[in-house]
C-alpha cells in the first residue's frame, strides 16, 4: 500500500508541479509580453536580477508571485469571515484536481512494475472532468457573497449565470466527443488518435469533430472568465468584480485559478482533438517516418518525447487563448447570454445529431 | 466499504444536513446542501456506482444548488434574526423526522441481509446504459418529458406577457 500511495503521490508532483504549473508559469509571462507586443509597446521589463531583464521572464515569474506573497492580506470589516478565507481554496482546488484524469503517457515499465502516466484511471473520466468544472463555480459566488461589496456581489451574480450558461453548451460538445469515441475514458480517447490517415495525415479528434473543438474551445474561455467573457471582473465598471475585497496571496490564488483553468481548457482541447500525448508516427517501440523507416527507441525515451509533446501542445492552446484574450473586445451581457443561448448550445445540439447519425451510419461507437 | 470511513463519512453528511436545516444564513444553509449532496456521492462512489455519484455532483453540487445561491444572491437575502419556525412546527417537524427515521430503520432491519453478488462490471457505463435504454426505457422517457413540462411551465410563468 505505501508504494501505492508513493506511485500515485509521484505522478501527481509530475503532472502538477512539473508540467501544469509550468505552463501556468508560461502563461502568465505569455499574459505580460504578449499583451505588449500586441498592443505595440516595451512590456514586462522593470525588474531585473544583477542587470538581467530576460525579455520580463524574471519580473513575471518570480517578482511577480515573491510580490503577491509579501503584501499584507487586507480583509475587510463586515465580510464573512470564514466564507472569505475558503472561496479562493474552493475556486482553485476544482481546477487543480480536475487534471487527474488527464493522461500525460502510455504505460511505462519500472522495475517491473507498470504504471500508468494518468493519476487516476477513471472509466468515467468526462464526468469526472464536467463534475470539477462544474464546482469551480463556488469559489466564484461565494467571494462575491462573503466581501459585503455590493460590486462584488453583482460579479459573483454574474458569474454564476454565466457559468451555468455555458456548461451546458459545454457539456453538450462533450456528448458529441464521447459518441465519436464510444467511451468516457480519456487514455482510451487518447490511444484512439495515435493512427495516421492515408499513412501522414495524424487521426486527430479535430478531423472528426471540429465543431465540438470550436464550441469547448469558447464554452471553455468563458468558463476562465476571461477577456471577452470577464463580466463577472469587469473592472472598468466592478472594480474587480468578485476578488474586489481579495489582496496579498488570496488574490493570487484567483489570479492563479484564472490561468490553471486556461491550462486546463488547453488540456481538454488538447486530450479529446489534438492526439494528448500521441506524437504521429511514434509508438511504444519507436518511431515511423512517413517513408517507412523505422527507429528503435527505448520505452522510457518514448515516454519523455510524449510528455514534452503534451507540454507543447498545452503552451500552444494557452497561447491560443492569450492571443484571444488580447485581441477581443468585452461581450455586453446580453450579447455573452445571446451567444450562449442561442449561439453555442443549439449548435452543439446539431452537432450531436449529426454525430449520432453518422455513427449509425458507420456502425462505430463502442459496438 | 471500510466500515470506519463508512461512520467517518456518515457522520460528516449528517452534520452537513443538519447545518442546512439548524443555521440561520441562507446561503450557508445551501452550502451545507451541497455537502450533503456530495457526501452522498461520496457514497455512490463507494458502492462502485461511478456514474450516478459523478452526475449527483454535475447535476446537484454544480447546477441545481448554485442555483439556488444565484436566486439567494439575487433576492439579497440576509440572516434570519429570529427563528422563523413556531413551537409547533418544531414539534410537528422533529416528531416527523423521528417516525421516519424509525420506519426506515424498521425497514432496513426486516429487510433480507444476504445481498446478492454484485455482477462483473457493475456501475460501469455501458451496463448501466444498456438497463436504461431497454428494461427502464419507458420510465426513462416519462421522466425526461416530466422535465419538458416542467421547463415549458417556467417559460410560462417567466413570460410577462403571452402574445
Amino acid at each position: 500500500v505505501g508504494l501505492e500511495i508513493a506511485i500515485v503521490t509521484g505522478k501527481v508532483v509530475f503532472l502538477l508541479l512539473l508540467l501544469v504549473l509550468q505552463v501556468v508559469a508560461l502563461g502568465v509571462f505569455f499574459e505580460r509580453k504578449v499583451s505588449a507586443v500586441i498592443q505595440d509597446r516595451i512590456g514586462a521589463n522593470r525588474a531585473a536580477i544583477f542587470g538581467f531583464v530576460g525579455f520580463g521572464l524574471i519580473n513575471t515569474l518570480v517578482a511577480d508571485p515573491v510580490k503577491f506573497l509579501l503584501k499584507e492580506d487586507v480583509v475587510p470589516d463586515g465580510v464573512d469571515r470564514r466564507l472569505h478565507f475558503w472561496a479562493p481554496i474552493l475556486g482553485l482546488m476544482p481546477a487543480l484536481v480536475a487534471f487527474a484524469v488527464i493522461p500525460f503517457g502510455d504505460v511505462i515499465e519500472i522495475g517491473g512494475r507498470t504504471i500508468a502516466l494518468q493519476v487516476a484511471g477513471l472509466d468515467v473520466g468526462v464526468l469526472f472532468v464536467l463534475a470539477m468544472t462544474s464546482l469551480g463555480v463556488y469559489g466564484v459566488v461565494l467571494a462575491g457573497w462573503a466581501s459585503n461589496n455590493r460590486w462584488s456581489l453583482l460579479g459573483g451574480i454574474r458569474g454564476s449565470a454565466q457559468m451555468i450558461s455555458y456548461e451546458i453548451a459545454m457539456g453538450l460538445a462533450l456528448v458529441a466527443v464521447v459518441l465519436t469515441y464510444g467511451t468516457l475514458d480519456l487514455q482510451e480517447m487518447v490511444k484512439d488518435q495515435g493512427g495516421l490517415i492515408f499513412g501522414w495525415l495524424p487521426a486527430w479528434g479535430i478531423l472528426y469533430q471540429p465543431i465540438a473543438f470550436v464550441v469547448l474551445m469558447v464554452a471553455g474561455i468563458a468558463e476562465s472568465k476571461r477577456i471577452p467573457f470577464d463580466l463577472p471582473e469587469s473592472e472598468s465598471e466592478l472594480i474587480s468584480g468578485y476578488f474586489t475585497e481579495y489582496s496579498g496571496a488570496k488574490h493570487l490564488m484567483f489570479m492563479m485559478s484564472d490561468f490553471v483553468e486556461v491550462v486546463l481548457i488547453a488540456a481538454l482541447v488538447t486530450t479529446f482533438f489534438f492526439g494528448g500525448w500521441q506524437v504521429p508516427g511514434l509508438d511504444n517501440g519507436g518511431f515511423t517516418t512517413p517513408w517507412g523507416t523505422h527507429l528503435a527507441l527505448p520505452s522510457l525515451v518514448v515516454a519523455l518525447v510524449r510528455v514534452i509533446a503534451l507540454g507543447l501542445k498545452l503552451v500552444f492552446f494557452t497561447l491560443l487563448q492569450i492571443i484571444i484574450r488580447w485581441t477581443l473586445p468585452r461581450f455586453r451581457y446580453d450579447q455573452l447570454m445571446r451567444l450562449g443561448w442561442k449561439g453555442l448550445l443549439p449548435l452543439a445540439l446539431a452537432n450531436v445529431m449529426l454525430t449520432a447519425c453518422a455513427v449509425l451510419w458507420v456502425g462505430g461507437g463502442s459496438q | 466499504v471500510n466500515p470506519i470511513l463508512f461512520l467517518v463519512l456518515a457522520a460528516l453528511t449528517i452534520a452537513s444536513a443538519l447545518v442546512v436545516v439548524l443555521h440561520r444564513s441562507p446561503v450557508y444553509s445551501a452550502l451545507g446542501l451541497v455537502g450533503t449532496l456530495g457526501m452522498i456521492a461520496v457514497f455512490f462512489l463507494g458502492l462502485d456506482a461511478h456514474v450516478v455519484g459523478f452526475l449527483q455532483i454535475i447535476v446537484y453540487a454544480g447546477a441545481i444548488v448554485v442555483l439556488f445561491l444565484f436566486v439567494i444572491m439575487l433576492l439579497n437575502l440576509q440572516e434570519e434574526p429570529e427563528a422563523l419556525a413556531t413551537t409547533t412546527m418544531v414539534a410537528v417537524a422533529t416528531g416527523g423526522g423521528v417516525a421516519l427515521a424509525g420506519m426506515v430503520t424498521l425497514g432496513v432491519a426486516r429487510a433480507p441481509l444476504a445481498t446478492p453478488a454484485l455482477a462483473q462490471g457493475f456501475g460501469a457505463t455501458a451496463p448501466l446504459a444498456e438497463r436504461l435504454f431497454t428494461a427502464y426505457l419507458l420510465p426513462f422517457e416519462l421522466t425526461s418529458i416530466l422535465l419538458l413540462v416542467a421547463i415549458v411551465g417556467a417559460v410560462v410563468i417567466g413570460k410577462r406577457h403571452l402574445s
